[in-house]
């Protein structure tokens, strides 16, 4: 009798722990807990998501990842101070030219000095992802503006329609660095999915037709020419780099586009951006705020406070800091001791030490001309050109970590391609505005008229020193010697060119980076790039 | 899981009403008489002796007697530790007892996934090391028992900081980028595979004292049962159960850890003449040295005093046996400022109720955990600090010497003076944990035959921790928003798990078969949520910056469904077969179920009649295993599924748009398809004991294939939001053998030596890494190093052993001396690149050898236990960052850097990380311990046993290895805190 309940008792409780069992495979459908993470399916239910979204497509190009100044990062493989899109850039386009040199020791990041990279070395590995990680970044954002803006109420779908424009200029703009730089890579749109499969390699001339096409067809939905938030781009960005990619179209396609190049920047010249006062502001903490902003088509935020990162303004200015320099006078806590210029950068300006032109930044106390050891912070004139004050002179918001924007497009670079397109033979232009723009540019560097040059002194040659003078170490050197045929081969020598101290002709090939082993193997499609 | 808490209240009304309504009524007879050794005729005292049915019993005295009231009819059971347990019918007054000592081994019980198997049954390699051949000394951790004890099993810690975790590799890795780590199960809870936060090793919530076994279950054919959990192996840790006879056991040592060396740097004054040679007396650098003549390492490490007490109480107390115990730890640190200290609590309660066929056993462990961390930067601080700089500075606001800028302030990234690091670093960490189970075991009174268990099992733990610098110190400086470290965390961790399953074993005679069958379910959900807050110490509410605001939750889900099937025919022939469906929360719903079987055949050769007359043959058995097992260790929990992540909430990655900075959102890179990685083994193994089992062993040889590998590997460029994932590409094998020997070499009453010995061999071999087959592909780069910043010293590649050295190779002029920056031109292109980079030599020893000895005379026992391991590699990056002229002094920040001594013989003005000169042969011979001791003979009446011992600990180690210790896990020896050489005394009291 007892028995038989025992039975019942267990029979009953073995009943309910199947029951459970069955309950429980259910538990195998979790959703995410953490506050920090929503899925794909319910982000978008916060119309904030949308404007946030837009500002991690910025935030791709300043900082390392979700947390700063790194922590949580959005490409791996590299060191994540070494990761950030800005930093990757500006090595990639000044440490293989005469603009600057960087005494560390990590792996493959003299071999920028010595063009003599291979297809595994690290830092063109990280470019590379960054540009890829970008241009897959603006896909999603775009896929999921497709797929939802129809269901949003009206004044949203106004505004989602011109954050689309901006994400597409951020998509071209990337996709201009990967042509600039690796030639013709894997092609991959808002048409594609998420997921394996080997994305196709475009040529050049497909790369480029699409970047020129993006950039037209968002014209119409971007806004006008200052008049969007700072921080955000407008027509006059995606004019100035319609600008950029057809004075370069005879590096990238073979063809020449000058007049087209003409016809955008006369179209950037006229939309309201105005030279800063003073060539230092464009440089320093407040130049979202000092005049700088008006001359500044595009620039990258930092600050000290909200956008912390160890690349971008960090890299730059803590970078240039050694020797015998005072961190305090540049802002910051301390000096890194890496980047510094060589004797040909400082030799395009008279009298370098003690210049008139004003662009002629240099820390030169304890500081040799020359290079022996490309190692030694003390050998070569250190640059002073960032700092991290505001223009009274007031330090920015932290030591560590710089207010600085960095200025990605500004109007004295229009004026220069204007002029270059001009010479070399665009219509649409003329030299005597030319030379207009140039002075323009003189006047301020000198205070004075002393600097200002005729029609006759307008040469290429004189356009590619004067890009220097004006534009140095704000990541144009390489593209520039490139399009002058002169950063390999013999034509143009400078210290420490292919690692010799004198400097030595190098291979052509170095004119184009390789596509990195890591996406070779990746993805088995692909074409390496000639002679690597 | 909602449904648990009501399934175990459940469960207990069961159990309750089942005891309730067993009672027995009979009548009653005394029993009396002596017991003794069968062998040797000796009384045996302390025998237990229990009412067959009941929890009713006694025990014999110290001179073998004992006196026990039986219902007449009953059965008295007769049990003694290393004695066969005999059950006899109190039919006369008088039962007089010879016991038969156990014969080794043979009757061995050995737990196994979801139940116990007999030692002489076990099909699969299963290695199991009882508490009297867990290593001697002062050891606070279970890993530490284990080392050098069972062939495969590579246990490497994680160097001397006290209570430190130890690395365990069961066969080599079967994963390159999912966790290696095999599963932890204690008391037949599978432990979830991460540590709280502020503990310092995921196991340090048992206390060594309570383990009564541990057993290693190594090819899959014993682990599959374990499914998805199970490629690296499974270690089980059993606790000490009731000795249901009344004793008190205290075990305390007291233990001195001493510095078992430094890292040979120049002296004060050498550092002066190199300087001088370097730079001339005229220069900056010369004018920075100091005055003093400070042995920085000397400074920073201290001879340091470790106690350790264990108190357990075993009896039945109201028919219930328990066992309770506490220990207690404090273990100070040879590096200054580094504490462990723990107090465990165990409590275990194994009542029987209704004439056996219900077996509850209750285990409940608590750690209360205080730790202190010494901020370990001091050891390469102290390698690294000028030497002639004093310690201390009066003009300092925090009293340290620190470099200063020309304005006073400190240079923030120079080297930090080691003693202020550690004095000013105010690291301590508090973790509390429960572990406990609740396991019933019915045996169907209809069908006897019939088992069920259910286990109810957690986890849980909260960790608290506070890092605290003073805004002066040096290295976190910072003028105008005030510098310094405060930072909190906390952290909740639970686990939950329910499991049920039934057992059927059966005689059955006409067919001379046993069979044995099992099949059950399980539960399991972790649980993990936590904070970590850091600011600043500002000088003033305006000038506060949040550094971290990180809030974090995560879970995920286990449930699986298991069986097996042993096979026993005419004891000779053994058939295991094992099925396990394990679902996984970490993947997508298609790819969620994972489906592990395993086979294995034993063959039990000395039972043959061709063997029965070799009589020095006592045990032959041939083993054949096969089985597939899983991993889903991945890192994160929830890589298939799309999602987004805010920036982080201490708004330090936010954008400006206008005047508005803006948190952004971040969609995350995700594979819809990932699944299961898989590893199948094949095992082969002989099991052999020659004369009586006084020697014996076994040879294994197995190959282990892991497919699908869970690899971290770059994505095609533009096809994923990220550049690196998570995905299932690529295979791994890792071939190898094992022996292990024993002997018990002399066996007399007074004289006992026995010898044990094990070998392993491993080759690992990665023999795909891509989707497709892309020779040229290089492979994943790993193993970061210090120096430069992302520098990676390791790879990953198709062909070679996973961490493979990834180095230039260094080319050597006529004296043998490295010629610094030149290197062998590997692809003859005449450039000297990237591409020159060659794969030399790995981490993993070939093979592995651990030997150890016991010798008793009389009272006098004496054992060593040490190991070796030949052809492992370490990269010696004290060495190749230290080691360079041209970090004498930094010009651009105008401070001095110490280089190693070693530094003269190669005098490379240039850091050469990359040259394979740095990459040392570090196979090496270590004494782990050494220990004498002496049991005091009989006291009050041999009621009381009393053993004292002495042990050292990491004795001495021999190797060519160049660095202070080569055993370094991963390979890459940076500044890692050095094993203590440990002087212990103990005591251990019995009553």
């Amino acid at each position: 009798m007892k028995n038989k309940n025992i039975f019942s008792v267990l029979l009953t409780g073995f009943a309910v722990l199947m029951f459970t069992a069955n309950s429980c495979v259910k538990d195998l459908d979790t959703e995410p807990i953490d506050p920090n993470v929503v899925t794909s399916a319910s982000v978008y239910k916060d119309p904030a998501a949308w404007k946030q979204v837009l500002a991690k497509c910025y935030a791709g190009l300043a900082v390392s990842g979700q947390k700063g100044p790194a922590g949580q990062p959005d490409i791996s493989g590299i060191d994540e101070g070494f990761s950030t899109y800005l930093r990757q850039y500006w090595c990639a386009s000044e440490l293989p030219t005469d603009e600057a040199v960087i005494s560390w020791n990590d792996a493959g990041l003299k071999d920028y000095h010595n063009q003599n990279w291979s297809p595994s070395n690290p830092f063109i590995t990280a470019m590379y992802n960054r540009i890829f990680y970008q241009i897959s970044l603006v896909n999603e954002y775009i896929r999921a503006i497709d797929s939802k803006i129809g269901s949003l109420p009206a004044n949203l779908q106004d505004e989602v329609k011109v954050y689309k424009a901006e994400a597409r200029f951020l998509r071209a703009f990337s996709y201009w660095h990967a042509l600039d730089l690796y030639g013709s890579v894997p092609f991959v749109t808002d048409k594609d999915p998420v997921g394996a499969f080997f994305p196709r390699q475009a040529s050049k001339e497909e790369i480029f037709n699409f970047i020129e096409s993006e950039l037209k067809a968002i014209d119409a939905d971007l806004k006008a020419p200052k008049t969007n938030e700072y921080g955000r781009v407008d027509k006059a960005a995606a004019w100035t780099l319609l600008a950029k990619l057809y004075l370069n179209a005879q590096t990238y396609i073979g063809q020449a586009k000058y007049t087209e190049c003409i016809d955008n920047c006369k179209k950037v010249i006229n939309s309201g951006y105005s030279l800063a006062p003073e060539y230092r502001l464009l440089f320093l903490a407040d130049n979202n705020s000092n005049g700088a902003q008006n001359e500044i088509i595009f620039p990258v935020c930092f600050d000290g406070l909200h956008t912390q990162t160890w690349g971008g303004m960090t890299f730059v200015i803590h970078a240039a800091v050694g020797g015998s320099m005072n961190p305090a006078d540049f802002g910051i806590d301390g000096g890194w001791g890496g980047t510094r210029t060589t004797s040909a950068f400082v030799n395009l300006f008279p009298t370098p030490a003690n210049s008139p032109d004003g662009r002629a930044m240099f820390y030169t106390s304890g500081q040799s001309l020359e290079i022996s050891d490309l190692s030694t912070f003390t050998d070569g004139y250190a640059i002073t050109k960032f700092k991290n004050l505001t223009a009274a002179g007031a330090r920015g918001s932290h030591p560590t970590f710089p207010d600085n924007d960095y200025p990605v497009f500004r109007l004295a670079d229009v004026y220069l391609m204007y002029a270059e397109a001009v010479l070399r033979g665009g219509s649409g232009g003329d030299l005597a505005t030319a030379v207009g723009y140039i002075n323009q540019l003189r006047e301020r560097a000198y205070g004075n008229t002393d600097g200002n040059i005729t029609q006759g002194d307008l040469t290429l040659d004189f356009i590619l020193a004067e890009r220097a003078r004006e534009l140095y170490w704000e990541g144009h050197r390489r593209t520039d010697l490139v399009r002058f045929g002169k950063l390999t081969g013999g034509s143009y020598l400078w210290p420490w060119k292919g690692g010799v101290k004198e400097g030595v002709a190098t291979d052509a090939k170095y004119n184009l980076m390789p596509i990195p082993a890591s996406d070779m193997g990746a993805n088995p499609t692909l074409k390496q790039n000639t002679g690597y | 899981m909602r449904n648990l808490l009501k399934t175990t209240r459940i469960l207990l009304a069961v159990l309750a009403f089942i005891t309730v309504s067993a009672e027995a009524f009979a009548q009653n007879i005394t029993v009396q008489g002596k017991v003794t050794d069968a062998s040797s005729g000796e009384a045996l005292p302390g025998v237990n002796i229990v009412i067959k049915g009941t929890t009713r019993g006694t025990s014999t005295d110290v001179d073998g007697n004992y006196s026990i009231t039986v219902p007449s009819g009953g059965t008295l059971v007769f049990s003694y530790v290393g004695y066969l347990t005999q059950e006899l019918a109190a039919t006369s007054p008088t039962l007089n007892v010879a016991m038969e000592p156990e014969v080794a081994r043979l009757n061995e019980v050995v737990v196994i996934g979801y139940g116990t198997v007999k030692k002489a049954d076990a099909t699969g390699s299963v290695a199991v090391v009882n508490s009297e051949q867990f290593n001697r000394g002062a050891i606070t951790n279970p890993q530490g028992l284990l080392i050098g004890k069972a062939p495969g099993v590579v246990i490497t810690t994680s160097g001397g900081a006290p209570g430190a975790g130890a690395t365990i590799r069961i066969r080599g890795g079967s994963s390159l980028s999912a966790s290696n780590d095999p599963l932890i199960v204690v008391d037949g809870i599978p432990l979830g595979s991460d540590s709280p936060s502020g503990a310092t090793n995921p196991l340090s919530t048992i206390n060594p004292n309570d383990i009564e076994s541990i057993t290693i279950l190594k090819d899959a054919s014993a682990t599959a049962i374990y499914g998805s959990r199970a490629s690296n192996g499974v270690i089980m840790i059993t606790t000490k159960k009731s000795t249901k006879k009344f004793s008190v056991t205290y075990s305390g040592n007291v233990a001195m850890n001493t510095v078992p060396g430094t890292v040979p740097v120049l002296s004060a004054d050498e550092f002066r003449t190199l300087v001088e040679e370097l730079y001339g007396t005229s220069h900056k650098a010369y004018k920075r040295l100091g005055t003093a003549n400070t042995d920085w390492q000397k400074q920073i490490y201290e001879t340091a005093l470790t106690n350790d007490h264990n108190l357990s109480i075993s009896g039945t107390a109201a028919k219930i046996p328990y066992r309770a115990s506490v220990g207690y730890t404090n273990e100070n640190g040879i590096l200054k400022t580094s504490n462990f200290e723990r107090t465990t609590l165990a409590l275990g309660l194994d009542p029987s109720f209704l004439d056996n066929h219900l077996n509850i056993k209750l285990n409940i462990k608590g750690m209360y955990n205080k730790n202190r961390f010494a901020n370990q930067g001091a050891i390469g601080a102290a390698v690294t600090f000028d030497p002639t700089q004093p310690i201390y500075d009066e003009a300092s606001p925090n009293g340290y010497f620190f470099w200063a800028q020309p304005n006073g302030d400190p240079i923030n990234i120079a080297t930090a003076n080691p003693v202020a690091l550690l004095n000013l670093t105010r690291d301590m960490a508090t973790v509390k944990r429960s572990i406990g189970n609740l396991q019933a075991d019915y045996k169907f009174h209809f069908l006897p035959d019939l088992k069920l268990t259910f286990n109810a099992g957690y986890d849980y733990s909260q960790s608290d921790g506070t890092v605290d610098v003073p805004a002066t110190a040096s290295w976190v400086f910072d003028k105008i928003n005030g510098g310094g470290i405060k930072r909190t965390y906390d952290q909740t961790r639970k686990m939950e798990l329910m499991n049920l399953y039934l057992n059927y074993a059966k005689e059955i005679e006409p067919i001379s078969s046993r069979i044995d069958f099992t099949a059950g379910y399980e539960w399991q959900h972790f649980y993990r949520k936590g904070k970590t807050y850091e600011t600043n110490i500002p000088i003033d509410d305006a000038h506060l910056i949040v550094r971290t605001n990180e809030p974090y939750a995560t879970e995920n889900y286990l449930v699986s469904f298991f069986g097996r099937l042993n096979y026993v025919l005419k004891d000779k022939y053994l058939l295991t077969f094992t099925l396990r469906d394990d679902g996984s929360s970490r993947f997508a719903p298609e790819n969620r179920w994972g489906l592990f079987p395993s086979l294995a055949l034993a063959w039990k050769i000395n039972e043959e009649g061709f063997m029965k007359n070799i009589s020095a043959v006592s045990d032959l058995k041939l083993r054949l295993g096969y089985g597939v097992t899983g991993q889903q260790e991945i890192g994160g929990d929830y890589p298939y599924l799309p999602r987004y992540t805010y920036s982080s909430q201490d708004n330090t990655a936010q954008y400006q748009f206008g005047s508005t900075y803006y948190n952004t959102l971040r969609p995350e890179g995700y594979d819809v398809n990932i699944k299961w990685e898989e590893t199948t083994t094949y095992n082969a193994g002989l099991d052999f004991g020659f004369a009586k089992n006084r020697i014996y062993g076994s040879v294994d040889v197995y190959q282990r294939k892991t497919k699908d590998l869970l690899n971290y590997i770059p994505v095609p460029a533009g096809s994923n939001l990220t550049n690196y994932i998570t995905t299932n590409v690529g295979d791994l094998e890792n071939k190898g053998f094992e022996v292990s020997l024993g002997a018990k070499i002399i066996s007399t009453k007074d004289l006992v030596w026995q010898v044990d010995y094990n070998l392993s061999y491993n080759k690992n071999k990665i023999t795909k890494l891509t989707a497709t087959d892309d020779p040229t592909y290089l492979g994943v780069f790993t193993g970061g190093i210090a120096g430069g910043v992302g520098n990676t010293i390791q790879i990953h590649s198709v062909g070679y052993p996973a961490n493979s050295f990834f180095v230039y190779k260094q080319v050597y002029d006529q004296n043998g001396k490295p010629i610094e920056g030149l290197y062998v031109d590997m692809n003859n292109d005449g450039v000297i690149n990237t591409s020159d980079l060659y794969r030399y030599k790995k981490p993993a020893p070939d093979y592995a050898m651990g030997i150890s000895s016991n010798l008793r005379y009389k009272n006098f026992d004496f054992s060593f236990s040490g190991r070796i391991n030949i052809g492992n590699y370490v990269y010696n990056n004290v060495f190749s960052n230290r080691g360079t002229y041209l970090d004498v002094y930094n010009p651009g920040l105008n401070y001095l850097s110490n280089v190693l001594t070693a530094s003269k013989d190669i005098q490379f003005r240039n850091a050469q990380y990359f040259s394979d000169y740095f990459v040392e042969n570090a196979s090496f011979f270590r004494m782990d311990n050494i220990s004498l001791g002496y049991q005091l003979p009989g006291l009050l009446q041999n009621k009381l046993n009393m053993h004292i011992s002495a042990v050292v600990q990491n004795a001495f180690i021999i190797t060519k290895y160049s660095g202070l210790d080569p055993e370094v896990d991963g390979g890459i020896d940076n500044n890692f805190y050095p094993r203590p050489r440990t002087f212990m005394l103990g005591l251990n009291v019995q009553f």
